[in-house]
């Protein structure tokens, strides 16, 4: 059995001429959150729907649960819930009769569906139109929807879209809980990177077709390492001396000079020496970079 | 199987609050009513041409017979098709749809078996209600003959043929609207390919018969060509009968294969 929920094998996927996904090698442990990351257009959406079979992959190139989709499509999408793109929902039914018609396909007991209501907070609206939800509840609805089956898998693309914070927060804890207490594989999708680093154990980054960054969040923040920032007046000479004092020097531009971290009392040093070699230091500092940021080099990279 | 009964059971849940499952029930409702409504009040007209009661019956029953066969029952064939189709497009469900854990080949066979279902309970109900309306103007214009002739055997036949004519409409009007998600591409062609029907099979053009949309209208033409001979005898499956059915098995097929190819959005 394979340790993957989801595992793509140099997944390549094109409309006409125009490739959407490149030699995507997507490794999705059992049980993580996993954070797949990317601007508008990276070819999320693209991807989630490979997964689900909507969009045709190659053959073996997909593999759910160990298994190539293509030939095991029913069994994969069994163990699957979605929520793709915008909310998929029939405007003329109620919520409860949108969560029903799921259980009706699904045969699933349609006792699950006050359950169901209960979890997303929609109990109160449950006999309304889903036409007439507001989005956040629509939202709310197409994770109820995904969730009525009990998957051991989930896809959810950009399910914060359009909430409101509270309703954010709540999604929030709710995939942390489906993930720990029930032992779910949730990948969700999403532009912002605040938003899954709070709750993803994994990180995939993705534009314009190509993963260019996959491992845990660990992995992500070590990526993003303090520096030192130190600005002086006589760069030539600075660099000398901290070559001498064992510091490693990452850049240097115009009178700004960056060189890794080590700790507080180093920093310190740094600054006597600089100071008694008679060089004027402006400014020194400690740099980090936020995730914001690191997720922006590494998508413009490109 | 069972995927494709859940798939049919889920397709009437799904749109028994929609006009397209009603319409079928109101179209013929509507209709025969408004027919029997003018034989009861215009009674009198009607009994001076002293119809015997199996003419009376050709006269009642047609009129009911010649717009249904002729424009409604194409119509109605076209928004069904559309209806069924554009409850996934309006929503934007195919892709929840397609990835249920449902065999394709059952989610496309039943939206089919339910517009078929839906094509006949309307037309079964036209049958019931011309029957049914028709001892009902005896009961109340006792002068009538309605009860000298029972028409259930002609009446069945007429409308079987009806059914079986507009089944190469319905697989046609189903791939238009499985494939395009607007009104009016659909109904266009619909429109356009019905008027045509009935102009080909009207001026008794020689491959009318291969139009899809002139069959009901032929079925209907031939028997009333036939009336000469005893009416009992109306075979059911004439040529365009054939033609029809031809054309829904294989348009039914190619519409699979054409969802099957279909990325879904």
């Amino acid at each position: 059995m394979s340790q993957f929920a989801i595992e793509t094998v140099g997944l390549n996927y094109h409309f006409g001429s125009q490739v959407v996904v490149k030699d995507l090698s997507l490794q999705v442990p059992k049980g993580s959150i996993y954070g797949f990351l990317g601007p508008n257009g990276a070819g999320k959406t693209t991807t989630i729907k490979i997964l689900l079979n909507l969009l045709k992959s190659p053959a073996d190139t997909v593999f759910i649960f160990g298994k190539e989709i293509n030939s095991h499509r029913i069994a994969s999408l069994s163990k699957m819930g979605s929520l793709v793109e915008q909310p998929a929902i029939y405007g003329h039914l109620s919520g409860k009769e949108n969560l029903t018609n799921r259980c009706l396909l699904l045969g699933i007991n349609k006792g699950k569906v006050a359950e169901m209501l209960s979890l997303v907070g929609l109990s109160e609206a449950a006999n309304k139109k889903a036409g007439k939800y507001s989005l956040g509840m629509k939202q709310r609805l197409g994770i109820a929807l995904s969730l009525i089956s009990d998957p051991e898998l989930l896809l959810l693309d950009e399910p914060t879209n359009g909430l409101d914070p509270n309703g954010i927060i709540e999604i929030r804890n709710l995939m942390i809980e489906l993930a720990t207490k029930h032992h779910k594989t949730i990948l969700v999708s999403s532009h912002l990177l605040a938003e899954i680093e709070r709750t993803a154990t994994h990180v995939g980054i993705i534009n314009k077709g190509q993963l260019l960054f996959q491992g845990t969040i660990n992995e992500l923040h070590d990526l993003s390492k303090p520096i030192v920032k130190i600005e002086t007046d006589k760069i030539e000479a600075a660099q000398h001396i901290l070559s001498i004092h064992g510091a490693e020097i990452l850049k240097e531009t115009g009178h700004t000079i960056y060189i890794s971290y080590k700790n507080k009392a180093d920093v310190g040093q740094i600054n006597t020496l600089l100071v008694q070699n008679g060089l004027t230091v402006y400014s020194i500092g400690i740099e980090r970079k936020d995730l914001e940021h690191l997720f922006l080099d590494i998508t413009s990279k490109n | 199987m069972r995927s494709l009964y859940i798939s049919f059971i889920s397709e009437f849940y799904k749109s028994r609050k929609t006009l397209a499952f009603w319409a079928a029930v109101i179209v013929p409702l509507i209709i025969c009513g408004l027919i029997a409504f003018g034989y009861y009040t215009s009674s009198e007209k009607i009994l001076k041409y002293n119809y015997a009661g199996m003419m009376l019956w050709f006269r009642y029953s047609s009129a009911a017979l010649g717009v249904m066969g002729m424009l409604i029952l194409p119509f109605y064939v076209m928004f069904m098709a559309f209806s069924v189709n554009n409850i996934e497009h309006k929503n934007d469900t195919w892709k929840t749809l397609f990835s249920q854990p449902l065999n394709k080949f059952s989610i496309y066979a039943a939206k089919y078996l339910y517009a078929t279902m839906l094509l006949l309970i309307c037309i079964l109900l036209f049958a019931l209600l011309t029957y049914s309306t028709g001892y009902l103007l005896q009961a109340l214009v006792p002068k009538y003959t309605f009860n000298d002739y029972n028409p259930a055997i002609i009446l069945t036949k007429f409308y079987s043929k009806l059914f079986l004519a507009s089944l190469g409409i319905l697989s046609l009007q189903f791939i238009l609207s499985l494939v395009w998600s607007d009104f009016l591409k659909p109904m266009g062609i619909g429109f356009v390919g019905t008027i045509m029907g009935i102009i080909t099979a009207n001026v008794g053009w020689k491959y009318a018969y291969l139009i899809p949309y002139s069959a009901p209208t032929l079925a209907l033409r031939m028997t009333a060509a036939s009336k000469g001979a005893r009416p009992e005898d109306l075979p059911i499956f004439t040529q365009e009968v054939w033609v029809s059915l031809t054309y829904g098995l294989v348009l039914f097929i190619a519409g699979y294969f054409i969802l099957a190819k279909k990325n879904i959005k």
